[in-house]
């Protein structure tokens, strides 16, 4: 069933409250906690208002008290406006501050540049110390909220706005851990977030049909970042395609290439959107669909580059037709 | 902690004072001149006001204190070290390789709870302090020194708001109103006043002192809070680089490095204010 990632993040932050006293969630009048909600947390639900560097600042000063805040923002705000605090609040003393930034990638929509976040991955992972997360539907948001009882610094979780189709039966999801969806010699489809990982899930289907297989790694952590389990998939491939909701440069794109450049000769091809704010009007699905995060695009990638590959024999593959 | 008495706030402060100038006669020199203006308010903090104890600066049932206005680290660390937290001695490393007495407060140096020194930042933290000290269920208070320029940043008054609005009746602020910034008057580059009302407006209980009466400010800090449910703001009027003729109300005060005719010059005018 198709569910918001924002949505079972809140549902299931509700008995993580009661059954932990020193976590609180502290908000910043996102509208994703009703008034029956902030009845059933009691003390530990507070609305502070639209004041997103002061949320950071708060949320740092109690955990150094010893509390776990929970803090809710846009990812836009949470990377942007806040920056600051969360940088030198918060990472830098390593607090266990928990931000939940919905709105990720494209999910905005038609809400526009203002609200999207095109370029909180490419931030957060530069952060030391931050954990930072992309679940690709609810039940690993729920895993995530979960584990992060064990995760002790500072911790940013992309979330989504509206309901996003559950992944197919796969592996659970561990903070930190590359999420192998699928195995396959040829290629490496690298993503992270709904759209894109089910986007690599059909692409590696066309693939095969084609006579390519595809190894789907669903890299949800990019920090601390996975790059064995990315390096030994990566080492006997001819390729690797990267997708993310997430400007070209600096996100999943930039974290796979870093690790790949240094460890596996291998070429790594980025998706994402394009290097411009974005000026279409739409959904997030229509958006995903104009910037082409999509099965079709990554099979295209997939098959121009084998094909260029073979013509100039660079690689062994004769046939990728 | 028993007050102490009057004399001894005094002489404490000098000691801050010609530990201050030490410091800025060595190779990076430091924010002198709103170290020197908040003197008197640390003094009556650290000596008089604060639940802390140097032998167990991690107690959860201590008072906090944040210094917001993260420069006058040099005043702090001879606070610091004057109250016990580390050596006197060690203050000799100041901004030397090997030390760990960075220009701006780091939380290795015992006593400091969190780096500051991009300004805006200390309130909210406080806010935090405060808010998790009454889900604690404990009555101790958190303290937070502001500079007066550093209200021009807007965080400011978004922790302000907050403070109001959680009814963060054990946090206290205290404003050092220099009136000078870097580079010229506080009033000129962006008006302040009337700055009273302006917390007030904010929701919070407010009084005006001589900020280089440490006595005045420990008994008003030792009262607070004020006003049922209010957080508290102090206005400390003081004046920058207070004590140094040559460099007091001066905004070249600021940062200095002081040449060794200088440190002597400073070393001699603190003498004579401390023998007056």
């Amino acid at each position: 069933m198709s569910r918001a990632t924002r949505e079972a993040y809140r549902d299931c932050l509700l008995p993580l409250l009661n059954g932990h006293p020193d976590l609180i969630c502290l908000d910043t009048d996102t509208g994703l906690f009703n008034a029956e909600y902030a009845v059933a947390a009691g003390e530990q639900y507070l609305n502070l208002g639209i004041a997103e560097h002061n949320l950071m600042g708060i949320a740092a000063g109690m955990a150094a008290c010893g509390r776990v805040p929970f803090v809710n923002t846009m990812a836009a705000f949470a990377t942007s406006r806040a920056l600051e605090a969360v940088k030198i609040d918060i990472a830098y003393n390593r607090l266990p501050v928990r931000i939940m930034a919905t709105h990720g990638g494209l999910a905005a929509g038609h809400l526009g540049p203002t609200h999207q976040a095109l370029e909180d991955l490419a931030v957060f992972r530069v952060l030391p110390g931050m954990t930072v997360v992309v679940p690709a539907d609810a039940a690993a948001t729920e895993a995530f909220v979960e584990q992060s009882l064990d995760v002790p610094g500072p911790l940013y979780v992309r979330l989504g706005r509206k309901p996003s189709p559950p992944l197919p039966a796969s592996p659970p999801p561990v903070i930190g851990k590359a999420q192998t969806l699928r195995q396959g010699g040829d290629v490496v489809l690298a993503c992270c977030g709904p759209y894109p990982v089910l986007a690599c899930l059909t692409a590696a289907d066309v693939l095969a049909v084609h006579g390519i297989e595809a190894t789907v790694l669903n890299l949800h952590t990019l920090r601390p970042f996975d790059a064995e389990a990315l390096v030994a998939a990566a080492r006997p491939a001819t390729l690797v395609v990267t997708v993310e909701e997430h400007w070209c440069n600096g996100g999943l794109g930039g974290a796979v290439a870093e690790a790949v450049a240094e460890a596996a000769p291998t070429r790594v091809l980025r998706l994402g959107v394009p290097d411009r704010f974005v000026d279409v009007v739409g959904s997030q699905e229509h958006l995903v669909a104009h910037y082409e995060l999509t099965a079709e695009r990554v099979v295209r990638t997939v098959r121009t580059a084998l094909d260029t590959a073979a013509r100039s024999g660079t690689t062994d593959r004769k046939d990728t037709t | 902690m028993t007050a102490v008495q009057v004399p001894t706030l005094k002489s404490v402060a000098a000691r801050i004072r010609s530990h201050v100038v030490d410091m800025c006669a060595g190779p990076e020199g430091g924010h002198l001149g709103g170290a020197f203006s908040c003197v008197e308010v640390l003094t009556a903090l650290y000596f008089s006001v604060l639940n802390v104890d140097p032998r167990r600066p991690d107690d959860p049932a201590r008072d906090r204190f944040l210094l917001s206005k993260g420069h006058a680290a040099v005043g702090l660390y001879a606070t610091l070290a004057e109250r016990g937290f580390f050596p006197v001695e060690e203050l000799a490393g100041y901004g030397r390789p090997g030390s760990r007495l960075m220009g701006h407060p780091v939380r290795a140096v015992p006593g400091v709870e969190l780096p500051t020194g991009s300004l805006g930042h200390g309130l909210a933290l406080a806010c935090g302090f405060a808010l998790a000290t009454r889900y604690e269920g404990r009555d101790s208070r958190s303290f937070v020194l502001l500079g007066d320029g550093e209200l021009q940043e807007g965080s400011v008054w978004e922790a302000a708001i907050a403070a109001a609005t959680l009814r963060l009746d054990r946090l206290v602020a205290v404003v050092d109103r220099n009136g000078l910034q870097l580079t010229g008057a506080t009033e000129r580059i962006a008006p302040m006043e009337p700055l009273a009302d302006r917390w007030r407006g904010f929701g919070w209980a407010v009084r005006e002192v001589d900020g280089h009466d440490a006595s005045q400010v420990a008994d008003h800090l030792a009262a607070a809070p004020w006003e049922p449910g209010r957080p508290s703001v102090l206005i400390a009027r003081t004046v920058k680089g207070h004590g140094l003729p040559f460099l007091a109300g001066r905004a070249s005060s600021h940062y200095v490095t002081l040449s060794k005719r200088n440190h002597a010059r400073a070393m001699g005018a603190l003498q004579a204010t401390d023998t007056a």
